[in-house]
């Protein structure tokens, strides 16, 4: 007797956790022939403002982590996406309808980008960071921090498009909260499944799926969010994105076409230099 | 670990008074050791902006009368005889000979030895600690080193003041201070004190020299100006002159800052001496600048504040009488002492 | 008679050879403007210095025009050695008119002279020879191969340190390679207008920097202009704010350096002597007249009245009055508008209960002066420790602990500055990294150095001026970095 499939619940991944909208709202993703996939979670403006209290409650412990650690935590992402490459490659698939072949490259482009980061996480701090000669007995050193809780809206590509965006925030010690793609969100939510089981504190990452249109105006104007990466708004209204992002003086990155290439430029687009002077004297 | 009976200091008010009745070495260590620390780069700009002030054409004038009214004439060589000890007496009478209204040092500064002739040279104009005339002060317990026992310091003390001197500079033994044995150095400097003790029940001015040169550092400054007072200095003075650096106006603007706080604590006033290496008017007058804006003003009197200097002097009269005719004056125009 | 009796000013106005009326210097020549002309006064006598032009849209429009063609022509195909070397010569020149600046910018601006003469001008200087040695070494910033500049760059500086701005923003855009249209501040474009004779002087290419004085409309069409492609700005957070939403999806680059409400934390192991002389130049150099001033002083409760005691007998030494008198603490407030909002948010602390109390000086007749002044048991909800004054006013705030410290420290929206007074140092690092804030200042406060990068967190701004970091602020990098500068690549 053949096994009767059990469908998968796609819902939210907030704090750690995974809801539904509290909303009780979700709606269809269906693949790019039409054929439905899923009824993924449909969140609402509140489940956007729980996903940025919990990045905000979890950015003091991700940004104080050693580089060394957070290194190492990201890396193990890339171990366990490694362990699921079968299941992404299969979700790209019933998504896009390519071949398995043109999935795997990009499950392991993707797997390839995070491990990329991952290893910027001790890095970046050096090449982006300076020693500063000041003409005066100080001593005075510039170095980059998280900016604090990054807002993303992922671009459209479900795996690569996403990791390429959500990995380098990650990297200097920021919390994000990502509008999944609206159109193939399934992608997010697996890594969501991914990052539940490793070393990633909750909220560290959250992940909301639904209509960009409809939530990003609200991460956009919230007043504890410090950035936003409007990589994959391109087809929203991101210019009053950016507008309300300016009553709180957020950093903003505007939309990209495609898939975001791999930059340290995105590391560091998402910290804060801090120059410290000290007085230096022996007596 | 065993808790040693802790070691009595010699009584002296000042610490009873601020450490309490339980006068320990202990209670000394606690005491200096929990002092407030001093960052050199913000005293050094400190004094570097106190440097950039100027002040008025007539208060330059009244400032180069004061600076010689607050100097120690100041003779200390290995060479310096009887005569040497003379003729820097008749400078400190009569510094410039062409004008009579000029004012006279404070004190003359020698050895020890020589202080029966200072005192014999002056004359009348010995103000054995009196209110008109010029004091002499002499270097003693072992100066400069301060290298001898406290026999010999003491023995060298009460010589001077035997031999009339009004006001002693003393060194504290810096090894001491530097390893530590802060009890040491209170109790030399509160026997050194008693030694000036006359017959008479008076006392000579105990000036403590801190020789901050080889203190080195600005926090072990403020420990040693505090160690000084509350062991009963009368001044704590920079340096020797024989080592360098000596005065500097750093150092300087921090022990003013201690008598300061001394007498917000207190209201006892204490007196400062910066010594060796101030050469120029220009820059003695930083340092009255210096005293008004941390001391106050009261403190420019020669009970409260010397420089302890030899060619000090010859430059102020330069001044003085640019000043007065309104041309620069030549170094054939003062008497060499 | 007092000793104290320091000399009245030796820096006498007689040095600076100002012309009655200034135009708009626009393509290497002083050109009259087209909107109604003003005038610029002295803030410590109220009397009038000279007749400056006003740019309207047509004006700003003609510099934006100048400075494109001055960057296709000229200064973009110009070898970064040569670039280099225009920017030695400038700063060459401010050294040997220095004098001259440092009086210009007194006189216009009412800071004591000593600041203008010991920090201001000096300042400007090493800035221009710092980043004229950048010009032909871009390649080596850090930023990818090749980065290159981004056009023309529209600049809005303040009244507070006008020349000091002005290099702040002119060294780093014109060793990038960029050209600029400059807009001083309305009450300060005295200096600014010397610089473009220096510029004259120095045989700068025309058009390669525009200097256009106005008001805040004229900055407004400057920011606006569709031709420019930087815009750095400099000034309040209500202004930067209007201007990141009027950049928006334009693609401009954008820097804001903009208010604070700095922390001046001390604890009770402080290096005293040297903490009260820092509070007191963190919040009074330059009138408070300073955006990461220390105007909120965070002491340590067990050490407050100590410190609160010995920070008004320090007060009481300051000395207010005539700038230009070498030994004048304080000077002026730099205008009327400015006057008035110290005294409003001065009132309202005391309305809110907060202990007021002013050195006594004594304060000139005519001008514009606000003494010294501490607002003491200051509460974090008061408006005067949550709004920027910037002005002398000080509002002493106290805490327990680091951790209460750091979280009254960060508690604002702002995130300029911060100071850190303590002897010991494994705490003043920790510390350090959880003040959220651009500049760090640990038991010194208010230095400034070229080499040295500054800027803010949070609504104190984005991007940094100085350093390579400033450097990067007028250059786009490499080619994969491409689409994160302009937005739109495609």
């Amino acid at each position: 007797m053949a096994h009767l499939a059990i469908p998968k619940t796609y819902k939210l991944y907030i704090g750690g956790k995974f809801p539904r909208s509290e909303s009780g709202r979700t709606y269809q993703v269906v693949s790019t022939k039409g054929e439905f996939l899923a009824n993924a979670a449909k969140a609402s403006r509140k489940d956007a403002r729980d996903a940025v209290v919990a990045a905000r409650s979890a950015l003091g412990g991700w940004a104080s982590a050693t580089a060394y650690n957070r290194g190492q935590v990201l890396y193990r992402i890339a171990e366990l996406l490694e362990g699921r490459r079968a299941q992404f490659i299969e979700e790209l698939v019933a998504v896009d309808g390519t071949t398995a072949a043109v999935a795997a490259k990009q499950v392991d482009a993707a797997i390839d980008r995070w491990v990329w980061y991952a290893g910027w996480a001790d890095k970046y701090v050096q090449v982006s960071g300076n020693g500063n000669p000041v003409s005066g007995p100080y001593f005075n050193l510039s170095v980059p921090e998280p900016t604090g809780v990054v807002a993303i809206v992922a671009p459209a590509d479900p795996l690569l498009g996403f990791v390429s965006v959500v990995a380098p925030a990650l990297v200097s010690g920021n919390t994000v909260v990502v509008i999944a793609s609206q159109q193939a969100p399934l992608s997010a939510i697996s890594l969501a499944e991914v990052l539940a089981t490793s070393d990633v504190p909750g909220g560290v990452v959250n992940i909301l799926t639904g209509s960009p249109a409809e939530i990003a105006p609200w991460l956009a104007s919230h007043a504890d969010v410090n950035a936003l990466d409007l990589a994959g708004a391109e087809s929203l209204d991101w210019i009053d994105l950016q507008i309300s992002a300016a009553d709180t003086l957020k950093r903003v990155l505007a939309p990209v076409a495609g898939i975001p290439q791999a930059t340290l430029d995105r590391i560091t687009a998402f910290t804060e230099t801090k120059t410290v002077w000290h007085t230096k004297s022996m007596i | 670990m065993t808790i040693q009976t802790p070691v009595a200091l010699a009584p002296a008010q000042r610490a009873l008074a601020v450490l309490g009745g339980d006068l320990t070495e202990r209670a000394l260590r606690l005491h200096l050791e929990g002092l407030s620390g001093v960052d050199a780069v913000g005293l050094e700009q400190r004094a570097a902006a106190l440097g950039t002030r100027s002040i008025k054409t007539t208060s330059k004038a009244w400032a180069l009368d004061r600076i010689i009214e607050l100097i120690d004439l100041t003779t200390l060589e290995g060479a310096d005889t009887p005569g040497k000890v003379r003729s820097l007496v008749a400078k400190a009478l009569t510094p410039d000979p062409g004008d009579p209204s000029t004012p006279r040092v404070a004190a003359v500064c020698v050895y020890g030895d020589m202080v029966p002739y200072a005192v014999s040279a002056l004359g009348s104009a010995h103000a054995a600690g009196g209110s008109t005339g010029i004091n002499v002060a002499a270097v003693a317990t072992a100066f400069p080193s301060g290298r001898a026992s406290l026999r010999v310091k003491l023995a060298d003390t009460a010589d001077a003041v035997a031999s009339g001197a009004d006001e002693i500079d003393m060194v504290i033994d810096r090894g001491a201070f530097l390893s530590g044995r802060y009890g040491q150095v209170f109790d030399d400097i509160v026997a050194v004190k008693e030694a000036c003790r006359r017959d008479d029940g008076s006392y000579a001015h105990l000036k403590v020299i801190l020789e901050t040169g080889e203190l080195n550092t600005y926090d072990n400054v403020r420990r040693a100006s505090w160690l000084g007072i509350l062991a009963g200095g009368d001044f704590i003075k920079t340096s020797t002159g024989k080592v360098a650096p000596a005065a500097t106006l750093p150092v300087t603007l921090l022990m003013l800052e201690v008598v300061r706080d001394w007498h917000r604590l207190t209201g006892e006033r204490i007196g400062v001496k910066p010594a060796g290496g101030i050469r120029a008017s220009k820059d003695a007058i930083k340092y009255l600048v210096t005293v008004a804006e941390t001391a106050g003003e009261e403190w420019l009197t020669p009970s409260l504040f010397r420089f302890g200097a030899s060619s000090l002097l010859n430059d102020v009269l330069l001044q003085r009488q640019k000043l007065k005719t309104g041309h620069y004056s030549g170094p054939d125009y003062v008497t060499i002492d | 008679m007092s000793f104290l009796e320091y000399a009245p000013a030796p820096e006498s106005p007689s040095i600076l050879h100002l012309k009655k009326d200034y135009g708009l210097f626009i393509d290497g020549e002083f050109v009259p403007g087209h909107g109604k002309e003003f005038a610029t006064i002295s803030p410590a006598t109220e009397k009038h210095i000279a007749t400056i032009a006003n740019a309207n849209e047509a004006d700003v429009d003609t510099a934006v025009k100048a400075a494109r063609i001055a960057y296709d022509k000229t200064w973009s195909r110009m070898s970064g050695a040569d670039r280099g070397k225009y920017l030695f010569r400038i700063a060459r020149l401010v050294q040997e008119r220095s004098r001259e600046l440092a009086v210009a910018e007194s006189l216009d601006n009412g800071k004591p002279i000593k600041e203008s003469r010991d920090v201001d001008i000096p300042l400007v200087a090493a800035w221009f020879f710092y980043y004229a040695g950048w010009a032909d070494k871009l390649d080596y910033a850090g930023l990818g191969a090749d980065p290159r500049a981004l056009g023309v760059a529209a600049q809005v500086i303040p009244w507070n340190f006008p020349l000091l701005m002005l290099a702040w923003k002119i060294a780093p855009a014109l060793a990038a390679g960029n050209t600029v249209v400059l807009k001083p501040a309305e009450t300060t474009p005295l200096s600014a207008l010397l610089f473009a004779e220096i510029l004259q002087q120095a045989d700068l290419p025309a058009g390669v920097v525009n200097i256009i004085t106005g008001a805040g409309d004229t900055g407004q069409e400057l920011v606006q202009h569709p031709d420019v492609n930087k815009v750095a700005f400099t000034g309040s957070t209500a202004v930067g704010r209007a201007i990141a939403k009027s950049v928006a999806g334009t693609g401009k680059k954008l820097t804001l350096e903009l208010g604070g409400k700095a922390a001046n934390i001390v604890f009770d192991d402080a290096p005293i002597d040297q903490a009260i002389e820092g509070i007191v130049n963190g919040i009074f150099f330059n009138q408070g007249h300073v955006c990461c001033a220390g105007s909120r002083l965070l002491v340590q409760e067990n050490v407050h009245g100590e410190v609160v005691e010995r920070l008004k007998s320090r007060l009481s030494t300051l000395r207010l009055g005539d700038p230009l008198d070498k030994n004048t603490d304080i000077g002026a407030i730099n205008s009327r508008e400015q006057l008035e909002r110290i005294r409003e948010l001065s009132d309202i602390g005391e309305a809110e209960g907060a202990q007021r109390w002013t050195a006594e000086c004594a304060i000139p007749d005519n001008g514009f002066w606000f003494a010294p002044t501490i607002f003491d048991n200051v509460s974090t909800s008061s408006r005067i420790a949550r709004e920027e004054i910037f002005g002398p006013v000080l509002s002493v705030l106290t805490f327990r602990t680091p951790a209460e410290a750091i979280a009254k420290a960060n508690n604002t929206p702002y995130g300029l500055s911060a100071g850190i007074w303590s002897d010991k140092g494994s705490k003043i690092l920790a510390v350090a990294d959880e003040l959220r804030a651009g500049v760090i200042w640990a038991n010194t406060f208010n230095r400034f150095d070229p080499a040295s990068p500054f800027g803010g967190y949070k609504e104190s701004g984005y991007g940094r001026e100085g350093g390579r970091h400033g450097l990067a602020a007028y250059l786009q990098t490499s080619a994969p970095a491409r689409e994160l500068v302009e937005g739109r690549s495609r």
